[in-house]
């Protein structure tokens, strides 16, 4: 087939998966326009239960108290990702060139800065939108800050230290669930007294983990120590 | 504190064990391989220990967190979800057994910890009972997967990842839009709740349609099975098998438990569409494999023909049909995983796996070439094997329902599947004009291969056992009654 | 037609686009960046139908759940891009074999 016959059967191509597409898009948005005006769906149910959750935020005890499990695995994808990554390569060598002295100043003031949001993110996420997953993006950025302005962890830390640390946040929610299993006789069945205090425990952990784990995505492989 | 062993939570020690045996390998490296035995042989010995729970109590429902659906998420074990972890607990422990001696080193330490978590994700997914949290297992499930089979490193192994995992996100996100379409439907994720609410609508036809074309693609139904092939053969043995054996049977059970319990009415609609498909992906799975020059890919091949009889079930309809495509689910399992491992050995044994070239195998690994006859056996579909179980109720519930031309496709893809068995067989039994080096193939790998195979052999023989605890939770009373 | 419809309908182009650019692209990033829009499509979709409530606030479990959704999303997009990088470094090229031209 000539350069010219293949170009055009693939703009038919194109042509006609592009009306396929738009029949796709109209069937979907008629589903969508069909569905009723109002519609209740869970938000009263959570509503009833707030009180026995240990959070005022709706969104925290969804989360972290009623759908706790899909956070779990959730966290064990983050981590999957992470080890997917790191069996492709080492990352990058950075060349110790010197960075911007704007960059650098910036990191200077913005990094405790941005710490000092993750710790308030993680605190007000019991009662305004916050929580882990916020907290620990804006630790990430912090971390990646860092890493722009060539300021890598020192070789010590980058063994079983960092290991343990991205285990963390997985590793208290089984272990408090676990615990709970054995107590009260349900997997992550919150007492409702020691609820509050459990789910804080459980985010301040995972903060950390999710932190750290999405900073090294950021590097894009393996952190070899003698690299 | 007194726990009797038929109240402890099973099903959640099922899903934990394994995840928390992959964060351990992950802490220790150097351990792995202990370590990751050590969970498999926890994680059969939990399967047990719920199979045990829901033969002597009827199917088991926990809420997850004591709240309950729709607010929490439930986990489900019936006759269907157990068997299918049963079947995932024996191929495990064989794929671990075989991984242990196959990996150098240094590929193991990255190995174990995400076996483990593709572990994990196949036993929540197989549990769950609610649509969003399948949608979280899926996603474990499908990012393990790649992961595992860019670890053979070379171009065709990353080129293969790249692909499956661009699929497989299409079509979880397929899969999740249709999930938002059902919870605003309905206000709930909870397949029980669900079934209880549905009714007909535009919002549920676009769901329902839409969760299926994402879970045909990560099954690999003709003519969504592109990335299959070389994401199947290019991954490392232990890999594929888990991968052919393992992973496409997780989308295949969503569709089945979406098609049977949430919306009876698409199966009988789309039944005869969805048999269409498979009967070709029967016929073209069998002639490609046929065509092929790599023991590998021929088996991949052999994958996606095997698939395509599953399909055939749902024109049927009848809970003879369902019985049938899951006996020859399990039984795929176990001879597709024998079948993978034996190529393996024989890669091993002799750095290639091209069939022409395949030196007197037969001569000088007995083990591994009776291990590949007898998968094929139950591949084929002759006596007394699980597969011949499993075509038989096809066939039976083919011409109760009248639906003749179905028998036809099962006898002609059966042909197929003999012609390429014999051809490998018949290649291993002849001298190759270049003669090789051979090297050691440890016995572990030889006999898990061996095992599994007798494995499938068995099933046929102990047939009614694990047909009859498919009846455990009737999850078959919906749609067509027999 | 309200605020919430603008937004679902939104959504459901997002996915359509998405997935255009999807199946017609080349090049590996760019499959890469379909399949973030259609998962924002998505996430679009399973939020603003979620504001449907008769209350002044929405319901909470969408919102939760597009969370879960956007963590799986970054995980998933970081792998993929790792990937594309592997195989760009051992292909040469940023594309699956069967898009590259002879």
């Amino acid at each position: 087939m000539s350069v010219t016959d293949r170009s055009r059967l693939a703009l038919v191509f194109r042509r006609v998966l592009m009306l396929l597409l738009l029949g796709l898009a109209g069937g979907l948005a008629y589903a969508v326009l069909s569905l009723p005006d109002q519609a209740v769906g869970l938000s009263d149910r959570v509503r009833a239960n707030m009180e026995t959750s240990g959070v005022s935020n709706p969104v925290t005890a969804v989360l972290l108290n009623f759908r706790g499990y899909d956070t779990l695995l959730e966290m064990a994808v983050l981590l999957v990702a992470l080890l997917g990554v790191w069996s492709l390569g080492s990352a990058a060598v950075y060349r110790r060139s010197n960075p911007e002295p704007v960059l650098l100043s910036l990191v200077g003031v913005l990094v405790p800065m941005l710490l000092l949001m993750a710790g308030y993110l993680l605190w007000v996420g019991a009662d305004a939108p916050g929580g882990a997953f916020q907290a620990g993006s804006v630790l990430a950025a912090a971390g990646i800050l860092m890493l722009l302005a060539c300021k890598r962890p020192p070789v010590q830390l980058l063994g079983w230290s960092l290991r343990l640390v991205l285990v963390l946040g997985l590793g208290a929610f089984i272990a408090v669930g676990v615990s709970l299993l054995s107590a009260s006789g349900m997997f992550l069945q919150y007492p409702p007294g020691l609820a509050g205090a459990l789910i804080l425990f459980i985010e301040a952990a995972a903060t950390l983990s999710i932190g750290v784990t999405l900073a090294a995505l950021f590097l894009g492989g393996r952190l070899d120590p003698d690299a | 504190m007194e726990v009797a062993v038929e109240n402890m939570p099973w099903g959640v020690m099922v899903i934990l064990l394994p995840l928390a045996g992959a964060l351990v390998c992950f802490l220790w490296p150097r351990r792995s391989v202990p370590l990751g035995l050590l969970g498999a042989l926890g994680v059969v010995a939990c399967v047990t220990g719920l199979c045990w729970q829901v033969v002597e109590q009827g199917a088991q429902r926990y809420t997850v967190g004591g709240w309950g659906a729709p607010l929490g998420i439930d986990l489900y074990a019936d006759g269907l979800s157990l068997l299918m972890l049963m079947m995932t607990a024996v191929v495990g422990l064989g794929i671990s057994i075989y991984s242990s001696g196959y990996f150098e080193h240094k590929t193991a330490v990255v190995f174990w910890p995400l076996w483990l978590f593709l572990w994990t994700a196949l036993n929540a997914l197989l549990l769950s009972a609610d649509i969003f949290n399948l949608y979280v297992t899926l996603e474990l499930l499908g990012l393990s997967a790649v992961a595992l089979v860019a670890l053979a490193g070379g171009a065709d192994a990353l080129t293969a990842a790249m692909r499956y995992l661009l699929v497989g996100l299409l079509g979880s996100l397929c899969y999740l839009l249709g999930v938002a379409l059902l919870y605003h439907s309905f206000g709930s994720v909870d397949i029980a709740i669900l079934a209880e609410r549905m009714e007909l609508s535009p919002a549920v036809w676009a769901a329902v349609g839409l969760m299926s074309a994402g879970l045909l693609l990560k099954t690999a139904l003709f003519p969504l099975h592109f990335w299959l092939p070389p994401a199947h053969a290019s991954a490392p043995v232990p890999v594929s098998a888990l991968l052919s054996a393992l992973v496409v049977m997780a989308s295949f059970y969503i569709l089945l438990r979406l098609w049977l319990e949430v919306f009876p009415p698409g199966a009988a609609a789309a039944g005869q569409l969805l048999g269409l498909l498979g009967a070709t992906a029967v016929l073209w799975g069998g002639i490609q494999a046929l065509r092929q020059t790599r023991l590998k890919l021929l088996i991949a091949y052999s994958t996606v023909a095997q698939m395509g009889y599953l399909f055939l079930a749902f024109p049927l309809g009848t809970s003879f049909a369902w019985k049938g495509a899951l006996y020859l689910l399990l039984s795929h399992a176990m001879a597709k995983a024998a079948m993978f491992m034996a190529a393996g050995n024989i890669l091993r044994f002799g750095g290639h796996d091209r069939i022409a070239d395949l030196d007197r195998v037969a001569q000088r690994l007995p083990l591994t070439l009776a291990a590949f006859s007898l998968a094929g056996i139950s591949i084929m579909g002759l006596p007394p094997s699980g597969g011949f179980i499993g075509k038989w109720m096809l066939l039976d519930a083919a011409f109760y329902r009248g639906q003749w031309w179905w028998a036809l496709i099962l006898i002609m893809g059966g042909l197929l599947t003999a012609a390429y068995v014999f051809k490998v067989v018949g290649y291993a039994f002849t001298q190759a004009e270049v003669t090789h080096e051979a090297s050691r193939v440890p016995a572990g790998m030889e006999w898990t291969a061996l095992v599994l195979a007798l494995a499938a052999v068995l099933l046929g023989l102990f047939a009614p056992w694990p047909l009859a605890l498919l009846d455990i939770g009737f999850p078959f009373s919906g749609g067509c009654a027999e | 037609m309200n605020s919430i419809l603008l937004y679902a309908l939104a959504g459901v182009g997002l996915f359509t686009l998405g997935l255009y650019a999807l199946i017609v692209h080349a090049h590996l990033l760019r499959k890469i960046l379909a399949i973030n829009v259609m998962g924002s499509g998505v996430f679009l979709v399973l939020v603003s139908l979620g504001g449907r409530t008769p209350g002044a606030s929405p319901d909470p479990v969408p919102h939760a759940m597009v969370i879960t959704g956007i963590v799986v999303a970054v995980s998933a997009t970081a792998l993929a891009l790792a990937l594309m990088l592997r195989v760009q470094a051992k292909t040469g090229q940023t594309l699956l074999p069967e898009e590259r031209l002879e």
